[in-house]
């Protein structure tokens, strides 16, 4: 057999491997080499120039924090500004032993004990040599106190520093949301210099989304320091660019109004404009006062807000997904309509119970006794439910469901704050997959027909129903919901205004079903036998709305619903959507009041308050 | 150097010569870790403002990895070579594992938990020369295309699994002790030159596909470190006034104000040497790149007078390597190179480095001290 392995010869290896390691022995000399030229250069030939850096005042560069954007109101009311305040701050290099001056601080009463774990935390994700805020906003006693005791504490000292402040406090902090101290889990996502110097970052809401537009550039400055790290005297600065300034869609009139409106209950209010989708108000129930949040509250107070059963920290506007009720009313109709399942003007009898062939079930109707007669027109002023089930029922779910989600209905719509919620809108395929047992996966009839009064599975937020409505005062062209009008420059008065985004239209081209239901929404608030005539009828402007009552609990059949023993948090939800005027719609508007037991009786008024508010010009 | 390099077996055995034999150490490498360790501490105690807690802490490290030096000189040769593939695919299975599981440390997955951290990428410092080494030891040398090929694919994949952690520094350190193995069992010269090549034309890839944002901006800073005064560029400057500050004979020990006023950052760790530069002056810093270069001859010698093939390769690769550690991290204090976060091996504080680099000279002791007396 032919090999044409070669063999292995040690005597050879060892050779070229002695080669090898001689040029590796001249290469690393020349290194050294390289290595001792520019030691050489820097400690013999420029020593006298880095000697002079270092002695003596020595120059420290130190970060120059942009100034955080203002944010106005659409009329130009300041909703979240700036303030001088005092922080305390602490340079991890300096201080000799950690542990012991957070437990100082905080025996001091100048931090928190609880709070010390994530302030180590926070330590630890800064730079040595940076100077990290520690607490926010200290009063003028703590300032003292510090002060005093100021030499015990090497490495901590008081900085003066622009504190964020809400004027208008609780009334808008769900859209807003505030800004709070860098933590350590926001040091992972920000670009550390740029952040350098900075203390307060925008946490939930606007603040948190246009947080990189508030926010600006980082400049920088150098800076004398005496031997003990004092600064002496500012050199050469190259100063921050400041953030830009937000002006929002919100109106703050309409926006109080809201806020006092809703005083003491839970619940929401979103209004937008129906030509651009600006959102006009936005506002939830309870709420919390940014503020206080701002400054850096304890983790007790802070647990005490999360633990609050009226959920402040939550956002319903934007999160809560309630019922619709009857306020789907309109656009079920118009599905009707558009599908021509119906003659509107054929009337149907209500006696007050609808039963489904072959079925003992009654589906009642919210009046006793019933309605008599309806036609599409009456049966959405009146809001009679039993001429809906039948609706309902001659549509089918498939045809009902589509057309729901084409109102935005069963998904985000993209409003410029995170965390929107779906809501729902069922239908066969979403039951296949919601549901574990094969018996529950099935559609069935009656399902259906309480979809048609919105009850059910069906879920929308206070910021679909809004955009619903505004959609229906529109006749079907959408706009995507924004609470961000445009931004202003400090340096320039020039406002650089958004562009409106357009949406997918309902794609209704009928004019005259949109008349028809429009009409029949503006007997609801200004018609002889509307369900909202209290609220509508003394309006010196046309309006169109709706009113909703939505179950949180299901009264059994036979059983007389007596609001008495019902607990209060078992009432009905309850809710209003309104647009006005009818001819130039300016406002869509959303209440939801949680437990609020009468869509027009209650939710309804608060509509009108804000529709009042917010076209005062023309009042 | 004459010393160093002679063989003592020769001579009569004293008391403590004859324990070193016992123990298989090797007493010039072990003087010249010895006097590296002592300038470390020094250094180190003035790094770190006189606290003698953290002196202590670094005692500690560095009687575990005396004790791992120890250890590794009595495991003899041919054992580790025939364990040198486990070894090399228990690290690779780790680095596998801590890119699924591992804890993010700075911003970077390089470390995994298992009642201590550790990284598992210092397993690769010592078993990627064993892997390669073990793989050629009994082939005949100058290597094949073909198995410089598959030594490429060996230090290709874990260096892979380093590289996207990330962890620069480390996967260069690692690709070079790879690299010297290949290139002291002879490859052609075309091949280096191939290589170097490839390696410049790669460059430009590397800089606009593979690279991160703050990798990029430390060569950019490099270049002009006026630049970002605040961010990384901040280290360069301070190192560069410490080290310049220092003149000719230093500003004497503890007086470095540049280390004492805490201007100069990392001083305890990546940027000690900049300490030493300080308080020591041209003399210190010539002095421990002196002793640097003993110890680095004596490996050498160690990987010259080697017995196999294994242990010549192995032993040769050690010893580079612990070179390229010396002058990665000089030139990166004293602003030649980027900032890759290497240390100044036996001297910076903390990390798990100290342990890989004395089990390293343990095999370096191993190899010398378990040879056979051959007849000529």
């Amino acid at each position: 057999m032919l090999t044409t392995n070669r063999l292995k010869d040690h005597w050879a290896e060892q050779q070229i491997f002695l080669r090898r390691v001689i040029a590796c022995t001249i290469l690393m000399i020349s290194l050294i080499i390289i290595v001792l030229v520019r030691l050489g250069q820097l400690q013999i030939i420029e020593y006298e120039y880095f000697s002079a850096q270092s002695q003596g005042n020595r120059i420290r560069i130190q970060p120059l924090a942009p100034t955080r954007g203002l944010i106005y109101d659409r009329n130009g009311t300041v909703l979240a500004e700036n303030l001088s305040s005092y922080q305390l701050e602490l340079t991890p290099e300096q201080v000799p032993d950690m542990t012991e001056t957070l437990d100082r601080l905080a025996l001091f009463g100048l931090i928190d004990t609880e709070n010390i774990d994530s302030i180590k935390a926070l330590i630890r994700q800064h730079r040595r040599f940076d100077s990290i805020p520690i607490r926010l906003r200290l009063t003028d006693v703590e300032v003292a106190k510090f002060a005093i005791e100021r030499p015990r504490f090497p490495g901590v000292d008081i900085h003066a520093r622009l504190a964020r402040n809400y004027p208008y406090g609780t009334a808008i902090a769900h859209a807003l949301g505030y800004v709070s101290g860098i933590n350590a889990a926001d040091m992972q996502t920000i670009d550390k210099t740029d952040y350098a110097g900075t203390s307060l970052i925008g946490k939930i809401s606007l603040e948190r989304r246009y947080e990189q537009e508030l926010h600006g550039n980082v400049g920088h400055e150098e800076v004398l320091v005496n031997a003990r790290g004092r600064i002496m005297q500012g050199l050469n600065a190259e100063l921050a660019t400041p953030g830009k300034d937000l002006i929002l869609t919100l109106d703050i009139e309409s926006q109080l109004a809201a806020h006092q409106a809703l005083a003491g209950r839970r619940g929401a209010v979103v209004a937008i404009d129906p030509k651009t989708g600006e959102v006009l108000v936005f506002a939830s129930e309870p709420s919390f006062d940014p503020n206080a949040i701002s400054i850096g509250m304890s983790r007790k107070e802070y647990r005490a807000l999360q633990e609050n059963p009226d959920l402040p920290l939550f956002n319903r506007a934007l999160q809560g997904t309630y019922p619709p009720g009857s306020t789907i009313k309109p656009i079920i109709a118009l599905a009707a309509l558009h599908y021509d399942t119906i003659d509107s003007e054929q009337s149907l009898f209500c006696g007050g119970e609808y039963l489904l062939p072959g079925s003992s079930h009654r589906y009642r109707d919210w009046k006793q006794g019933g309605h008599g007669l309806m036609n599409l027109h009456t049966a959405i002023e009146q809001s009679c439910d039993v001429y809906f089930y039948q609706l309902a029922r001659e549509l089918g779910i498939d045809r009902i469901e589509s057309f729901l989600k084409r109102f935005g209905l069963g998904g985000e719509i993209g409003i410029d704050i995170a965390g929107e919620k779906d809501g729902l809108v069922p239908g066969r395929d979403w039951k296949r997959r919601a549901f574990s047992k094969r018996e529950d996966k099935i559609w069935f009839p009656g399902e259906t027909v309480i979809t048609g009064i919105g009850q059910g599975y069906l879920l929308v937020t206070p910021l679909q129903l809004a955009h619903a409505t505004a959609t229906i005062a529109n006749r079907g062209q959408r706009y995507q919901p924004t609470l961000l009008r445009g931004y202003s420059d400090s340096t320039s008065t020039a406002v650089e205004f958004k562009q409106h985004i357009p949406l997918d239209s309902v794609g209704i081209i009928n004019d005259g079903q949109w008349e028809q239901i429009i009409s029949a929404m503006n007997a609801v608030m200004q018609g002889e036998h509307g369900t909202a005539r209290a609220v509508g009828a003394d309006a010196p402007f046309t309006m169109a709305g709706k009113s909703g009552t939505a179950q949180v609990f299901t009264v059994a059949q036979d059983q007389e619903y007596d609001t008495e023993e019902i607990a209060e948090r078992m009432r009905d939800h309850a809710l209003f959507v309104a647009f006005a005027p009818l001819e130039d719609p300016q406002i869509a508007v959303a209440v939801i009041v949680e437990n609020g037991e009468s869509g027009s009786g209650t939710a309804a008024p608060i509509a009108r308050i804000v529709i009042d508010k917010y076209l005062r010009d023309l009042l | 150097m004459t010393m160093l390099m002679s063989d003592r077996r020769q001579q009569p055995l004293g008391t403590t010569a004859f324990m070193m034999r016992r123990l298989h150490l090797d007493g010039a490498l072990l003087t010249g870790i010895i006097c590296i360790l002592s300038i470390g501490l020094a250094a180190l105690y003035s790094a770190v403002g006189q606290n003698a807690g953290l002196l202590v802490g670094q005692l500690i490290r560095i009687s575990a990895a005396l004790t791992a030096m120890l250890i590794m000189a009595q495991v003899s040769p041919s054992w580790l070579r025939r364990a040198a593939p486990w070894i090399f695919a228990t690290g690779l299975s780790l680095l596998v594992l801590v890119l699924v599981t591992g804890d993010v440390g700075k911003g970077a997955q390089r470390w995994l938990n298992f009642g201590i951290r550790f990284q598992p990428s210092e397993i690769m410092k010592l078993g990627l020369p064993m892997m390669l080494a073990w793989q050629l030891h009994d082939r005949p040398l100058p290597p094949s295309l073909g198995l410089i090929v598959v030594s490429l694919i060996i230090i290709f994949v874990p260096v892979g699994l380093i590289a996207v952690q990330p962890d620069l520094g480390t996967a260069i350190l690692i690709v070079l002790s790879g690299a010297t193995v290949i290139f002291l069992a002879g490859i052609g010269a075309s091949y280096i030159v191939g290589a170097i090549t490839t390696a410049l034309i790669s460059m430009p890839l590397l800089w606009y596909f593979v690279m991160h944002d703050y990798q990029k901006s430390r060569v950019l800073m490099l270049l002009n470190p006026d630049n970002d005064p605040l961010g990384a560029g901040y280290h360069i400057i301070q190192s560069k006034i410490a080290i310049g500050s220092g003149g000719l004979f230093g500003k004497g020990w503890l007086n470095g104000s540049q280390g004492q006023l805490e201007f100069l950052p990392e001083r305890s760790t990546d940027f000690i040497f900049a300490v030493i530069g300080e308080e020591f002056g041209l003399m210190g810093a010539l002095v421990i790149l002196l002793v640097y270069l003993c110890i680095v001859g004596r490996g050498l010698f160690i990987a010259a007078v080697a017995q196999d093939t294994f242990s010549r390769l192995l032993a040769g690769s050690i010893s580079l390597t612990f070179f390229f550690y010396v002058f990665v991290n000089t030139s990166m204090v004293t602003g030649l190179l980027p900032v890759v976060g290497v240390p100044l091996p036996l001297v910076s504080a903390g990390g798990t480095s100290m342990v890989t680099l004395l089990a390293g000279f343990g095999i370096l002791m191993s190899i010398h001290t378990h040879r056979k007396l051959l007849a000529r």
